[in-house]
This record gives structure tokens, sequence and C-alpha cells, in this order.
């Protein structure tokens, strides 16, 4: 048991403290894809290697060797500070990482460095109204018309396309193959003739997600990654990156500690919350859960350095515990302040900006979102603890 | 950096688990719980493998090893539902001896098994108003509950105000009963104190708060490992149990239950790893970890073993496969040395807001 980094690692954490002394200031609150303080940030973040980081210099990034101690140092000082990370998002989560592991060398230059500086917004284009959870039966279909990929039908749930620039999309290239292996993997701008998006309000009242629609969009034949038949493979590549960073539980505290700091201003017929029992028993309740993820994590961490620990069943519950427990905390935010826990929009008595209801909600579209509480557990009753999927019912004809 | 066990404490941990799955199978565990026989024989055994000295320093004749080493052996003791004074003769009366720097000289007989110490701590964590017990210099009178260890031939004792003290068990004016409980693999009794003479451990709430967070990270990771066995019977009985012509184990509703059970468990695990760690090596968490690692694991435990149950059918609720033993033990660890209330209370009464 050793819980510190060593000597040449605190070397590289007064670094980092250094940088954030020097750059802090510039670092904005917020911002989303095309703010234009973000872009900036994260230019000045990829320069000294805090963002962007591992990803080669001739694609737009700091080029350093992969240094998961290193990282963690990173994520460490930052979140202590509260200094912005840097720009997310599905093209730098989710897109870059398989473009590095399965793209061209043309598709790796033309795509990295404008997506990983935030000029290159991308969507996720997988879910279809017919395939939700059963991804693999999605029916959008593409054929290959002289040097074109003609697309044909509807994805759902398409978070940001409405702000994309392209979009990563699955479709059916093979119709006759086994439905696994007659995916493909295609890259496409928005604005290629052919597509339609609507925006779908979500229970937040924002329209976070869309309808999107392709009537024959034409698509440059080389714009799949993987062979054709592969794109199932390379999607799942993928969502092995989404599912763990969903709800990391640095955030979680980060969030209790807001829960207690309220509970310790705010006042219900003059007295304060946190002298009410109930509301602090479940506010420490909440606190062990977290502690519990928390050292989850420190042991998932210590996998990744040490390749002889096995953590596979702690990696696996991550996404379903994580969300819920999320989605828990910020309830007990609202329950603690009462009807004012109803307010929202323009309500003057809001506190926090109404981001407790905000991400109450949020994240019960993250319990949903990238494989459902149910799928998670079928993976860790399958996967983890080796028991048998359930017998397959026969289509009727 | 490396946050697991070390192979020395894998070791430890397989040594303990090997001589346990040989020689405590369930029908010696039900021996013990029917009153036939006493724990006397596996305590012997473990005392072979140094157990019961595993935190007496060297220099008192023990191992002198730490509180993670101690809580892998509580784990295993735990997943085999081991009766033994473990808890108060191995982990409660050294710490106590040790930090207080007072009466060490026993702790070589404890240290080889053959000197049992009990722990009455119950008055100096919640004085309950059936007992009650004062010290008038070192004369005691009243009585303490839920003792722990009906056998043990001397008794660590904390009164309201968190002073410790050694007694004899056959000193005079000390009478002891005792105290039946729905948990069969441990014993508790009650003390009952008539101007007995006792010797001062200590007068500093400090030596019994820190004994207090050494016994509650092991009565964590002695829920840990009941847990997991209740877990792990549960996956192998729902492989081989079938009803209409599937094993149950391919039922949905059958492998989600234990895919919650695992994923409330797993995580555990390294909080229990954490705590221990920080009882040793981060004082400023310690208090923190070990309230909150007990509070925490008293509800998985509660929530696993009886999903478990639940998992066996009408199996689970008969005495025939014995499930009941680790529904029962995950019980009793939950109520004593505190409930998951009055730990997180304390917890928070020691916590200032995070950065
Ligand atoms: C906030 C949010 C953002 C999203 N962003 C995107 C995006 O950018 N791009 C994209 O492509 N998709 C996106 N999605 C879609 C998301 O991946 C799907 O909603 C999700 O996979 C579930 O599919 P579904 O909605 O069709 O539900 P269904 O699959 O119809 O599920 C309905 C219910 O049935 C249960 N169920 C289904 N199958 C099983 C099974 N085998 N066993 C047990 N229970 C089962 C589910 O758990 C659920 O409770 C987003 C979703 C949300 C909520």
């Amino acid at each position: 048991m050793d819980l510190s980094f060593g000597p040449e690692y605190e070397e590289f954490r007064t670094e980092v403290q250094q940088f954030i002394a020097e750059h802090g200031s510039k670092s904005p609150r917020q911002g989303g894809a095309r703010d234009k303080e973000a872009i900036a940030w994260q230019k000045v973040l990829i320069e000294h290697g805090y963002a962007a980081r591992t990803i080669p210099k001739e694609y737009g990034g700091f080029g350093a060797e992969p240094d998961i101690i290193k990282s963690r140092i990173i994520a460490e000082e930052f979140s202590k500070n509260q200094i912005n990370t840097g720009l997310g998002g599905q093209g730098i989560s989710m897109l870059v990482p398989v473009l590095l592991e399965m793209g061209t060398e043309e598709q790796k230059q033309e795509f990295i460095r404008p997506t990983i500086h935030g000029e290159m917004i991308w969507c996720q284009g997988y879910s279809e109204p017919g395939a939700g959870s059963d991804l693999a039966s999605l029916s959008t279909k593409a054929e290959l018309d002289g040097d074109e990929w003609v697309v044909n039908g509807q994805k759902i749930w398409t978070s940001t396309a409405h702000l994309a620039d392209w979009i990563f999309c699955l479709v059916r290239t093979e119709p006759e193959a086994p439905k696994h292996q007659g995916i493909s993997f295609l890259l496409f701008r928005m604005d290629t003739p052919g597509i339609e998006v609507r925006p779908l309000v979500d229970m937040t009242g924002d329209a976070n997600f869309n309808e999107t629609f392709f009537t024959d969009v034409r698509v440059p034949k080389h714009q799949i990654v993987g062979q054709r038949g592969q794109g199932w493979q390379v999607a799942n590549a993928i969502l092995g990156h989404e599912r763990g960073s969903l709800a990391p539980p640095d955030a979680a505290q980060t969030r209790l500690n807001g829960v207690r700091k309220l509970m310790e201003t705010e006042t219900v017929g003059g007295e304060k919350l946190i002298d009410n029992p109930v509301y602090r028993d479940r506010l420490m309740k909440l606190q062990g859960r977290v502690l519990a993820m928390k050292c989850n994590d420190i042991r998932l961490l210590s996998a990744r350095i040490n390749k002889t620990q096995d953590a596979k069943l702690a990696g696996m519950i991550v996404k379903l515990q994580g969300t819920e427990l999320r989605h828990e905390l910020e309830a007990l935010a609202i329950d603690v302040m009462g009807e004012i826990g109803l307010a929202y929009g323009d309500n003057p008595y809001l506190r926090g900006n109404g981001s407790w209801q905000y991400q109450y909600m949020y994240y019960l579209g993250l319990i949903i979102g990238g494989g459902t509480s149910q799928i998670q557990k079928n993976i860790i009753s399958e996967r983890g603890l080796g028991m048998p999927k359930e017998p397959k019912i026969e289509k009727k004809a | 950096m490396e946050f697991g066990l070390s192979s020395e404490q894998s070791l430890l941990q397989d040594s303990v688990t090997r001589y346990l799955s040989e020689q405590l199978p369930l029908d010696e565990v039900r021996k013990v719980a029917s009153g036939d026989v006493n724990d006397a024989a596996v305590w012997q055994g473990l005392a072979d493998l140094g157990i019961p000295g595993l935190l007496v320093s060297e220099a008192n004749g023990g191992l002198g090893l730490g509180s993670l080493d101690a809580a892998v052996v509580s784990e295993a003791l735990g997943y085999h539902v081991t009766p033994s004074p473990f808890l108060s003769s191995a982990v409660i009366a050294p710490v106590a001896l040790q930090t207080a720097g007072r009466c060490e000289d026993l702790l070589g007989s404890v240290a080889t098994g053959e000197l049992r110490i009990g722990a009455a701590l119950a008055e100096g964590i919640g004085a309950r108003a059936d007992a009650g017990l004062t010290a008038n210099g070192n004369t005691l009178n009243g009585k303490s509950l839920f003792v722990l260890d009906v056998d043990a031939d001397q008794y660590l004792v904390a009164t309201s105000d968190r002073k410790l003290y050694l007694v004899a068990a056959d000193a005079a004016g000390l009478s002891r009963s005792p105290l039946s409980t729905i948990e069969k693999t441990r014993s508790t009794c009650e003390l009952n104190f008539s101007n007995v003479d006792a010797t001062l451990v200590s007068e500093d709430p400090g030596v019994f708060d820190k004994t207090w967070d050494a016994a509650l990270v092991a009565v964590a990771a002695d829920t840990l490992g009941t847990a997991q066995s209740a877990l792990d019977q549960a996956v192998v009985y729902a492989m081989q149990r079938e009803q209409f012509n599937r094993v149950i184990a391919s039922f949905q509703a059958v492998k989600h239950m234990c895919a919650e059970m695992a994923a409330e468990l797993e995580p555990c695990r390294a909080m229990v790893w954490y705590a221990a760690h920080a009882l040793d090596e981060i004082p400023e968490e310690a208090t923190m970890m070990a309230c909150h690692t007990k509070a925490h694991l008293s509800e998985v435990g509660q929530f696993v073993t009886r999903t478990s149950t639940e998992v066996h059918g009408g199996m689970g609720f008969t005495d025939l496969v014995g499930l009941h033993y680790w529904f029962k033990r995950a019980g009793f660890n939950r109520q004593i040395l505190g409930s998951p209330e009055l730990l997180r209370e304390r917890a928070l009464s020691v916590t200032t807001l995070a950065a």
C-alpha cells in the first residue's frame, strides 16, 4: 500500500501549480462549443501539455508519452483550483481516441487538429428510433454508388447535432450480414444536402439533442473509419471511453460539499438545515457512498499503473453506481430546499443558478444514455459474475 | 503508487482462508452456534497461524503487523462466519493497551491465544438506561451490556466518559451472564459490577477513540467478507437451481439482483482497504473513514445478505443451507459498536467542509 506518487512526480506537481499560478486567471468559468474564450484557453492548455496531452505533435497535440500519474496530477490540481480543464464534447472524448487507434493517416491529419482545438464540432449518430439499447439492430442504410455512399434513414437523441460541423455515424452497409457484422462507421459534414436536424426538447427545458434525418446524403467513399462491416468494433472502442467518464467521484464530492454548504447556510423556521437530523443523516449516508466510489477510483487508478492488479469488476460498476449516486445527490439538495427546490428559470429565489434542479434531471438522462442502468446490470452479471444470457426469443415470421 | 494488498497480505489472507475452509465447514460452525462446543478449537487453530498476535508489537511478543493486515484477516473470518474472539482479543485489547502503554505485559499471552481479553465498550459508545457504569477511583459499580466474548479471562471495560479499565473475569464482585442474541457465531454477555477493583488503562478519551476506530474497521472488514460470501453463494446457487427448464441464473430478475449486490459491494473492498490504511498512515482521516466505512458496510451488508436470501428462494429461509448465519452475522456487525446513524453523526462532527 503506497498512496504517494513519488518525488519525481511531486516536481511535476509543482510545475502544474506554477502554470496555474501564472495562467489560471485566464481560465474561463464555463463555455461550450464555439466560445472564443474557451477556444483561446484550449490553445494555452495544449501548448503547455494540459490538454490533448498524449496526442502526437503532428496531429496538433502536445505529444507527451502517456503517463497515468501525470494525467492524474493535472486533474487533481485543476480540480483543486477550479481551473477549466479545456474543451470536451463527443469529438474530443470519443472520436479522437478512435481515429488514433483505427483511422487512416489522412483522417488523422485532417480531423484531429481542428477537433482538439475546438474548431470542428462533432455529434454522435448512433441511436435510432428502433435501435437504442439494441444498437446493433440499427437500420439507417448506406449504399455505395460510384465513389460515394448514399445514406438514408433516421437517428435520434443526437446530442449537439444542431451545433455540429460533422457527424460520426453508424450505418448499415451489408444488409445480408449478421447484424453485428453489417455496420460501418462513416464521417460526414452536417451541411451535406439531405440532412435535416429537428431539435428535441428534453425535460430540462433545453433542446440538447435532436432527431436527425438523412435523405440521399452523399458521402465520399473514403470517409469511413475501419473496413466496411467493421463499424461495430469501432463503435465499441468508443463506448468504452464514454462509460467511465460520465460520473467521476471527485465531481460527486464537489457537489456533495455544495449540498453541505447549502445546508449550513439555508434556514427554515430559523433552524439551519444542517441542524435537522433527518437531512443530516441523508447527507452523511451519501457521503459514505461517495467515499466508497472515491476509494474504488483510487483502486482503478492503481490497477492501470500496476498491471497485475485485477479490478475488472470495480471498473464495470462505475457507470451504474456513479450516475445513480449523482442523481440522488442532486435530489437531496432539492429536498433540503423544500419549495425553493421547485424554483426554476427566472425565479428570483433560485439557489445556485438552479443547477441542482438542472443536474437532477440531467443525471437522469445520463442514467439512461450511454447504456441504461439495466444494460449495465446485464453486463455486470454476465461479464462480471459469469451468469448466462437470457434465451433468445424467435421473431414471429 | 500502489493501492492494494501486498503479496504478504494476500498470503496471510490465503493462509487463514485455507485453514478455515479446511477446518471450519458449516457443520463446525453449527456446533458452536448450537452451543455444543465453544470457539476454543478454532481460536487455537488461528493461534497456530499467529492471528491473535497480529497487532501485538514484536516487543510485546506478537507479529507487529498493521491495520490492513487485521482487515484482511477479519474479512476472511467474516467470509467463513468464524466463531472467534478476534475482534475483542486481537484488535480491541492490543490497540487499547498499546496506545495507552499500560498492562502491555499481558499481550504476550494474548498473542499466543492463551489469554482472551473481552471488550465492554458499549457504555462509552452509547450508554443505555438498562445499564450504567460508574467508576469511583478504580472501583467499578453498575453494569455493561453486550460485552464481547463470554469466555474471556479479562475484560477491557469502558465507562460513559470513555475511560478504560481492565478487570479479571473472576474478580471479586464481578458477575457475568451470557446474553442470547440472534447471532450464534459470536458470544456476548452482561457484566455486573459490585465494588469491583479494576486496573485503570486510560483516562484519555483519545485512547478510547483510537481503539473504537480500529474496532470499527475490523467490523467493517468482517462484513465485507460476510457479504462477499453471501453474494458468491447466491451466484453459485443460481447457476445450479433450475425452474421453468432453465437455471434461475438466466432470469434477468435474478441476474439484476446479483448485479446490484456486486455493484454495491465491490467499491466497499477499496473503502475497507483505505480506511485500514488511514488508521496507520493518515491520522487526520482515520476517524472519519472508520465511521463512514462501518456505517456504509452495514448498509451494504444488510442489502446483500437479504438479497442473497431472496435469490435462494424458500431454501434461503431454511436452516438447511445455513445462509442465515451470514444474514445474522451482517446484522450483528451492523448493531454493535455504533449503529450506522450514530456513526454518521460522529463522522460529521469530525469533518469540516473539504476543499
Ligand atoms: C441525455 C442523453 C443523450 C444522448 N445522446 C446521444 C447521442 O449523442 N447520440 C446517440 O446516438 N444516442 C444518444 N443517446 C441515446 C442513448 O444511447 C439511448 O437512449 C440509450 O441507449 C437507450 O436506448 P432507448 O432510449 O432506445 O431505450 P430502450 O432501449 O428502448 O430502453 C427502454 C427501457 O428498456 C430497458 N431495456 C432495453 N433493453 C433491455 C435489456 N436487454 N435488458 C433489460 N432492460 C432493457 C432499458 O433499460 C430501458 O429501461 C442519448 C440519450 C440520452 C438520455
